[in-house]
C-alpha cells in the first residue's frame, strides 16, 4: 500500500483507458500488483476493450456512401438557400433598381415571401402539414386505414368532389389514415402512409383555384422533398424524407391512379 | 468544413452501433451532416469540431432510439459488419468479437453510448460528458456500469434473477 492518494474507481478506468498520467499509473500498478483480483478484473476489462477495438475499427474503413459526401451536402443546401431567400436575377434586380435610386426595389420583397398561391403554395402547404403530422408517433392520423370509407366520405363533402386514396403498396408504403387539414386555400385532405421501418410519407390535395393543370415539380426543404401537381382544378402534392429519384417514381404511380380515377 | 470530412466514417460507425442497423445509421449521419452544415456560423470558435458533431449525432441517435423504443421492440442487431465480426478469437484472451458485439448489444443504449465515444472514437472523458450533456461523474459511473456489465456478460455471470430494470428518470 502506498502513502498516497487512495485508488479510485475513476483511475481504474482512466488505467483502461490510458487516460492518466504516468505517474498515477504506476501507483494503479503498484496497486494492482497488491490486488491480484481487482488486477484479474481490470485486465479482462482491458481485453475487452482490445476486442472491441478490433471489432469496430473496421467500419471506419469502409468506403463512405454518396449520400454522406460533404461538397454534396453543402451544394444541396446552399442551393436551397438561394431557392428559399431569392434567386441571383432577383438580387441583380433589386441592385439595379437600387441604384436607379427608386424605391422600387421594395416591391421585390414579395419575392422573398412563402409562395402565396398555385401550386407552389401547395407544395408549401404539403411540407408544412408533413412536418406537423408526419412525426407525431401518438396520433399521426385521425381516422385509420380501416376506416378509409369514412375519410373518404368527409373529404369528399369538404372537396365538394370525389376524392380517392392512392396505394403506394408497391413502392412499400402503406396507408395508415388521413385527415381534412385547413389550408389558406381552403380544405385539403392529407393522406399519411409508413413503410413499417419508420419513414413516411404524406399527400396533401385541395382544390385549385389557378395552376389548374400542372406537370409535375419538385420542391426541397430541408430533409424533405414535394413533388406537387395537379389535373382538373384538383393539386397534388406528395411529401417525405426522400431524395428526387425515390419520391418522384411514387409520385408517378399516385398520379397514374389518380388519372385513371377521373 | 475540412475538420468535418475526416470524421464522416467515425460518425457513421458511431451511429451503426447505437442504432444496431446501417441504413438508419447512414440516414442519421445524413441528418447530422445537414444540420452541421446549416449550424456552421453557429459553432463556438473554440469549440472542437469532433465533439460538436457527436453531440449532434448523439442527440439525433436518442430521438431515434426513443422512437423505435415507442414503435415496439424492433428486429434484433443486424450484424454490424458480419465480416469483421467473425474474425478470429482473440487468441490470448479467449475472447470472441462477436461475443463481445453481442454483450455490448446487450446494454443499455446511454452504458453503450458511453463505451463507445471513449473506448472506440477516444473522446476524453470531459469531451465524452459534453457529447452527451451529462456531468462527467456520470459518464465515469456510466463507464464503469458498462464495462462490469460486458464483464458479466462474457464471463457467463449473465444470468440475472430478476429481470434488468433500467431508470427511466
Amino acid at each position: 500500500m502506498n502513502g498516497g492518494r487512495p485508488i479510485t474507481d475513476d483511475d481504474l478506468q482512466g488505467y483502461i483507458d490510458d487516460a492518466i498520467d504516468s505517474r498515477r499509473r504506476a501507483e494503479v500498478e503498484a496497486y494492482l500488483a497488491d490486488h491480484p483480483q481487482v488486477a484479474e478484473r481490470i485486465a479482462l476489462d482491458r481485453a475487452l476493450r482490445g476486442a472491441m477495438r478490433d471489432a469496430l475499427g473496421p467500419i471506419a474503413d469502409e468506403p463512405v456512401p454518396a449520400e454522406l459526401n460533404l461538397s454534396r451536402l453543402i451544394d444541396r443546401h446552399q442551393r436551397q438557400r438561394r431557392n428559399w431567400r431569392s434567386g441571383p436575377w432577383q438580387v441583380a434586380a433589386a441592385l439595379l433598381l437600387m441604384v436607379m435610386g427608386g424605391v422600387g426595389g421594395w416591391g421585390l420583397r414579395s419575392a422573398q415571401e412563402p409562395p402565396r398561391a398555385g401550386i407552389a403554395a401547395l407544395a408549401q402547404e404539403a411540407t408544412d402539414s408533413y412536418a406537423v403530422y408526419a412525426p407525431d408517433m401518438g396520433r399521426p392520423v385521425e381516422i385509420k386505414a380501416a376506416d378509409a370509407p369514412q375519410l373518404i366520405q368527409w373529404a369528399s363533402r369538404r372537396l365538394e368532389r370525389p376524392v380517392s386514396i392512392p396505394d403506394l403498396s408497391g413502392a412499400g408504403y402503406s396507408f395508415i389514415g388521413g385527415r381534412v387539414v385547413p389550408t389558406p386555400h381552403g380544405p385539403a385532405v392529407l393522406y399519411m402512409f409508413d413503410n413499417g421501418k419508420g419513414t413516411r410519407l404524406t399527400m396533401l390535395s385541395r382544390n385549385m383555384a389557378i395552376d389548374r393543370d400542372t406537370p409535375m415539380k419538385l420542391g426541397n426543404a430541408g430533409r424533405v422533398t414535394s413533388v406537387s401537381w395537379s389535373r382538373d382544378g384538383l393539386g397534388f402534392s406528395l411529401v417525405g424524407p426522400l431524395g428526387e429519384a425515390e419520391l418522384h417514381p411514387i409520385a408517378d404511380v399516385a398520379r397514374a391512379q389518380f388519372n385513371q380515377a377521373i | 468544413m475540412l475538420l468535418v470530412e475526416p470524421l464522416i466514417p467515425r460518425l457513421r460507425r458511431y451511429a451503426r452501433v447505437l442504432l444496431r442497423d446501417s441504413v438508419a445509421a447512414d440516414d442519421l449521419v445524413q441528418d447530422c451532416l445537414e444540420r452541421a452544415i446549416s449550424r456552421w456560423h453557429q459553432r463556438r470558435a473554440d469549440g472542437d469540431a469532433r465533439t460538436w458533431l457527436f453531440t449532434i449525432l448523439h442527440n439525433l441517435a436518442m430521438n431515434r432510439l426513443r422512437q423505435t423504443a415507442r414503435r415496439g421492440p424492433h428486429v434484433p442487431v443486424e450484424d454490424a459488419s458480419p465480416a469483421t465480426i467473425a474474425r478470429a478469437p482473440d487468441q490470448e484472451a479467449g475472447i470472441h468479437h462477436r461475443d463481445v458485439m453481442q454483450a455490448l448489444d446487450r446494454l443499455p443504449d446511454d452504458q453503450r453510448a458511453v463505451l463507445l465515444l471513449v473506448t472506440i472514437e477516444e473522446l476524453s472523458y470531459v469531451d465524452t460528458a459534453k457529447a452527451l450533456g451529462v456531468p462527467i461523474g456520470t459518464v465515469m459511473s456510466r463507464l464503469s456500469r458498462a464495462r462490469a456489465r460486458l464483464r458479466d456478460e462474457i464471463t457467463g455471470r449473465d444470468k440475472p434473477a430478476a429481470p434488468y430494470l433500467r431508470r427511466v428518470k
